[in-house]
């Protein structure tokens, strides 16, 4: 299989938000090609056969009523919040408008 | 009267039940136990001595009013620090999450309380539970009290150092790949893992959704079925907990014999790559349980050599997306942001700083696995090696009635022994993955120790699905033969004595 | 920024041949969010509406909302689609500090409801034309946060941009529809995708499912477009366009969609696939900001939720109990009215159907409701720039004011002025016109005297009215009805003026 490079990583990382110095970069690729090969044998039994499971204990229709329950007063929902304006969360400014 | 320290939580509820000691006095030597040890283990990283006694004195005060004390109430436990507790700081061991004050209770942590337990604090762990040894905490790790040199495994090292310790008689850790059956194995402790739904998953901070179970940690049996009985059962906050009543585990923890039960060996968890001693004692145990009505077979389960392989595309590709919410948005830790800084470089650079390298490890392999053009051939291979994992379970339980095998390949390791190669760090989690890829229930208890080290060995036990009883008849009686060979397992002299 | 070239819509459509694409996300009237119990209600303080799950707080579960399923099996067999045996969730994987998980819970792969169909009645050249709008799928998923741009000029290092989020909208439901291309519509094309919309949301809107209403968020659409050489050549690039707030921009925007593409392809350009914005103000769209490689949304299923398995005899209740359909009103009402196929996509079009329907409920006569709707209510919906049904006037009322005027209680003048009142809040038809005391004077002793004072004002008019110039006696009905503010019976005025002046009525 292809061996991880810094590039790679370091787009992976973009896509999961994770700053990344170039050195740890550099690192991590090493680690990951190491990881990945080891992980790769899972393709020798998992043949087109076999069905995927994604749910270890098979259930179906959990559900609840549509009714209004008490959840959290704004004060606590902001209680965590880094910074707080106007009685919502206050972030830098965000670029792309959908 | 002798100390309460060494008491079980059984014992401990009984006495507190009868008036022989009040919850308070309990409460207040465990916590001072901790004062006086915690700085050499450094089992927990937040202490709530004032909820604690207060929590204590409720119980207290329902006794005196002639209440019915539930079969716990008033006995202190230690929670790992992945639980959410309202008012009560809540890391998961990670820096991003420093200081975090959770505004809600996980359900688990709400059973506790209304059963009348004395919650003490919360317990060291690796970082978001990835890991084997609670080196990964971002606080420090949590050392072994058998060997201050070594690790007590992972990733809730801190809840069964706790016990081991003697810091608590009980504790609640969480199970994706091992980390309640590992640790409980290096610390001569036991640790169950329910089946998966049997426990809810609300208000735990989710590592791999499809893998995690909140379960009991004690270090007995019997108190680890009745701390199971306590959080265990459906709970409509989580979707993946099954509407099925509890099995009967504090019934079957007062089994003393295995008349008709059909004990599989899985001939995969064993050979090459486990220690002799550990091995030494395992067979021994398996020996003794024919004496008690058992019948012993070995058993092939030939697709659990994968399971560690598609444990580790499984779990990341999950956590990569369970852990997207910390972003230093709405809580948690926010990276500095210079004037004229986009919240895209905000979040890149929290994370970035937030994370250790553990976490940064396993997010950007599982944003790999999940990318596009890999999903077929990693994410939806591992997919696959589950339902063949799934499969051995259920032609191993056509003929045997639980399966059993080393908890773990090696005793407690030195600390630092394993941080330089992450495999070497993943392959203590061979014997244990299974079970949380099937969803099967499986415990973890002592029988000895090792003879080239003189470290705790584990057994593990595995069960069907809501089987979760017969983890706690046959753990008993393994148990029972242990201590009968080898007399209570307890750390040596030294810092550590009680 | 320059516009760019156009081609007139006309050649665009001569040279290439455009095929449309919808997503529709409806915002449904649960009570309570997708996978939570907190309040859907508009309008709350800021995220006050909120809890450890729609926060995305950690350790946060989800739990379906079984009244978003119902909803989106009703929508799905009023649809004409097969409701999936057993579908999935998803987790769609982005950052947006909109979203509180950096995932949204959504159907990818399995989805509630599949292949469906909506037919579509469009008028061309004085008759009306079916189209078939072939409807891939419709599934449930999650709606964001909304934030807030805050921030000044730029070069200044304090006062800096920022953004403030409110999470009470995260998590509440949403109903997205999706079309399979819609091919042979040629010059149509525009007009095809406005109706499929107006039909679509006439039906979530008689299903009770939600209140669909464009301006204010709950239904929102984005119109897919892409050309091609001739009608057998393979799709083209298409482009997204987003930011549509009202049916008439919907033809808008495609319509300009259209040209644009048409402009590039002409001048030897190729179309970049990519998400366009489209400006009310300006008419046109542009592009949305580039990004350097397509989002990978890392969809894998939900490990937190279970599949839905809807038994199949409730599915088949739940379609015994939909209430009457738009197009079974439209062809109950053409039958009962006496309507043509354009008078019916008239009413259609002009969104006023339900609105018209229901006037007729409350009493009026289907023609004089068509009337109302179609023409006084219209123009007024058009110049406060919102859909008829937001006007402010309910059928009801309507029902009221048409009865009023029947029974000569009012002219068709004052009762355009009691809808005005109504409008401007001054309470129901009766209240408005005793208020402004718009009542038609038909006391003929009143009318007397004034018609009395009208002649004694116009001496010389008076005159050639005796004299046989019975035309002439406009003017004094006119002074009369001035004075009477208009509210006297003009038939009436003039028959007594005529008396008065001993003429007789001859026209």
């Amino acid at each position: 299989m292809a061996a991880f490079t810094a590039e790679e990583v370091r787009r992976l990382a973009g896509l999961a938000r994770i700053g990344l110095s170039e050195s740890d970069a550099e690192h991590l690729a090493g680690e990951l090609d190491v990881i990945v090969d080891a992980v790769a044998q899972v393709a020798t039994v998992a043949t087109d056969d076999v069905v995927p499971t994604s749910h270890p204990v098979p259930l179906a229709d959990r559900e609840r009523a549509d009714v209004v329950t008490p959840g959290l007063t704004a004060e606590a929902a902001l209680s965590g919040a880094p910074q707080v304006a106007e009685g919502r969360f206050r972030v830098p400014q965000i670029l792309d408008e959908d | 009267m002798s100390t309460p320290l060494t008491q079980s939580a059984q014992a401990l509820a009984e006495q507190i039940a009868a008036g022989d000691r009040s919850a308070v006095e309990v409460a207040t030597a465990f916590l001072d136990r901790i004062e006086e040890v915690d700085g050499a283990v450094h089992a927990f990283l937040h202490v709530d001595r004032g909820g604690a006694l207060a929590a204590a004195a409720a119980v207290d005060a329902a006794r005196a009013r002639g209440e019915d004390l539930g079969p716990l109430a008033g006995v202190p436990v230690a929670v790992k620090d992945v639980l959410a507790t309202a008012g009560m700081p809540t890391t998961a061991g990670s820096r991003i999450l420093a200081g975090w004050v959770p505004p809600y209770d996980a359900t688990v942590v709400t059973r506790l309380r209304e059963a009348g337990l004395v919650i003490l604090g919360k317990t060291n762990m690796d970082e978001f539970a990835m890991g084997s040894s609670t080196e990964h905490s971002a606080f420090g790790p949590t050392y072994n009290p058998w060997d201050l040199a070594r690790t007590p495994g992972g990733s809730g090292g801190g809840s069964a150092a706790a016990l081991a310790a003697f810091e608590a008689p009980l504790a609640l850790g969480t199970d994706t790949g091992g980390s309640i059956r590992q640790p409980a194995a290096v610390t001569a402790t036991v640790g169950a893992k329910p089946t998966y739904g049997g426990v809810s998953r609300y208000g735990l901070i989710a590592l791999a959704s499809s893998l995690d179970q909140v379960g009991p940690c004690a270090r007995t049996v019997a108190d680890a079925a009745l701390l199971h009985a306590v959080i265990a059962g459906h709970d409509p906050r989580d979707s993946t907990s099954l509407p099925s009543p509890v099995p009967p585990v504090v019934q079957a923890s007062t089994a003393t014999d295995l008349a008709g039960l059909r004990v599989g060996v899985v001939s995969e968890l064993s050979g090459d790559g486990y220690q002799p001693g550990v091995l030494a004692r395992f067979d021994e145990a398996v020996a003794g349980l024919e004496a008690r009505g058992a019948s012993v077979h070995e058993v092939s389960c030939p697709h659990f050599g994968y399971a560690l392989a598609a444990y580790y595309l499984i779990l990341p590709s999950e956590a990569s997306s369970n852990l997207a919410r910390f972003d230093g948005v709405r809580f948690g830790y926010r990276a500095g942001v210079e004037p004229g800084h986009t919240v895209e470089e905000m979040m890149t650079a929290t994370r970035g700083e937030g994370f250790g390298p553990e976490v940064v490890r396993r997010i950007v392999l599982g944003t790999y696995a999940l990318s596009a053009g890999y999903y077929d051939q990693y994410y939806g291979k591992a997919q696959k090696v589950r339902t063949l994992v799934q499969r051995d379970f259920a032609t191993a339980f056509d003929t045997v009635d639980v399966l059993v095998s080393p908890t773990t390949p090696t005793t407690a390791f030195l600390l630092g022994e394993k941080l330089a190669d992450p495999l070497a760090m993943y392959l203590n989690d061979v014997a244990t993955i299974p079970a949380n890829l099937a969803g099967v229930p499986a415990l973890s208890v002592p029988v000895g120790l090792a003879g080239e080290d003189g470290l705790p060995v584990g057994l593990q036990v595995m069960a069907p699905v809501l089987r979760d009883d017969l983890l706690y008849r046959l753990g008993a009686v393994v148990e029972a033969d242990a201590v009968a060979r080898h007399g209570v397992s307890l750390p040596g002299p030294g810092v550590l004595d009680v | 920024m320059s516009e760019p070239a156009l081609v007139a819509f006309d050649d665009a459509v001569t040279s290439f041949d455009p095929v449309i694409g919808l997503e529709v996300h409806v915002e449904l009237a649960t009570a309570s969010k997708m996978f939570c119990g907190c309040s859907t209600q508009f309008g709350g303080e800021p995220n006050s509406q909120t809890c450890p799950v729609c926060l995305g707080l950690p350790g946060s579960l989800p739990v379906v909302n079984a009244g978003a399923v119902e909803a989106a099996v009703r929508l799905g067999l009023a649809l004409h689609c097969t409701i999936a045996a057993s579908s999935t969730f998803a987790r769609k994987n982005y950052f947006y500090p909109d979203m509180p998980k950096n995932f949204q819970t959504t159907q990818y792969d399995q989805p509630i409801c599949v292949d469906g169909y909506l037919d579509v009645d469009v008028p061309v050249d004085g008759s009306v034309r079916r189209f078939r709008v072939e409807i891939e799928r419709a599934h449930l998923e999650e709606d964001t946060g909304k934030s807030l741009h805050v921030g000044g000029a730029t070069g200044r290092i304090h006062g800096a941009d920022y953004s403030l989020v409110d999470y009470n909208r995260a998590g509440i439901p949403l109903l997205e529809i999706v079309t399979r291309p819609v091919e042979g519509a040629g010059a149509l094309a525009p007009l095809v995708a406005r109706q499929y919309v107006t039909e679509l949301r006439a039906i979530v809107q008689a299903i009770g499912i939600s209140d669909a209403l464009m301006h204010q968020g709950s239904l929102r659409c984005d119109a897919n477009v892409s050309l091609r050489a001739t009608p057998t050549a393979a799709l083209g690039t298409r482009t997204e366009t987003k930011n549509i707030n009202s049916l008439r921009s919907i033809e808008r925007a495609v319509r300009y969609e259209i040209c644009r593409q048409a402009a590039v392809l002409s001048g030897g350009g190729r179309i970049v696939q990519e998400t366009r914005h489209w400006h009310e103000d300006t008419g046109l769209t542009t592009s949305g900001r580039t990004k350097e490689e397509a989002e990978d949304y890392r969809y894998f299923p939900e490990p937190d939720l279970a599949p839905l398995t809807p038994d199949a005899a409730w599915v088949a209740s739940v379609g015994a109990s939909l209430p009457e359909l738009p197009q079974e009103t439209r062809a109950r009402v053409r039958q009962e009215w006496g309507l043509d196929d354009l008078e019916l996509t008239q009413l259609t079009n002009a969104g006023v159907l339900d609105l018209v329907v229901a006037t007729v409920a409350a009493g009026a006569p289907p023609a004089a409701a068509r009337k109302w709707w179609l023409g006084e209510l219209a123009r007024l919906a058009n110049e406060a720039g919102v859909e008829p049904d937001a006007l402010g006037v309910a059928p009801h009322q309507v029902a009221r004011v048409v009865a009023l005027v029947d029974t000569g209680a009012l002219t068709e003048a004052l009762a355009r002025q009691v809808v005005a009142g109504v409008l401007a809040g001054e309470g129901d038809p009766d209240e408005v016109v005793a208020a402004r005391g718009l009542a038609v004077v038909n006391d003929d002793d009143a009318l007397l005297a004034a018609v009395d004072e009208a002649v004694a004002a116009h001496p010389d008019v008076a005159d050639k009215v005796r004299a046989g110039k019975v035309s002439a006696v406009g003017v004094i009905v006119g002074a009369v009805m001035k004075q009477t503010r208009g509210q006297a019976n003009a038939a009436r005025v003039r028959e007594l003026a005529l008396d008065r002046l001993g003429a007789a009525d001859i026209e």
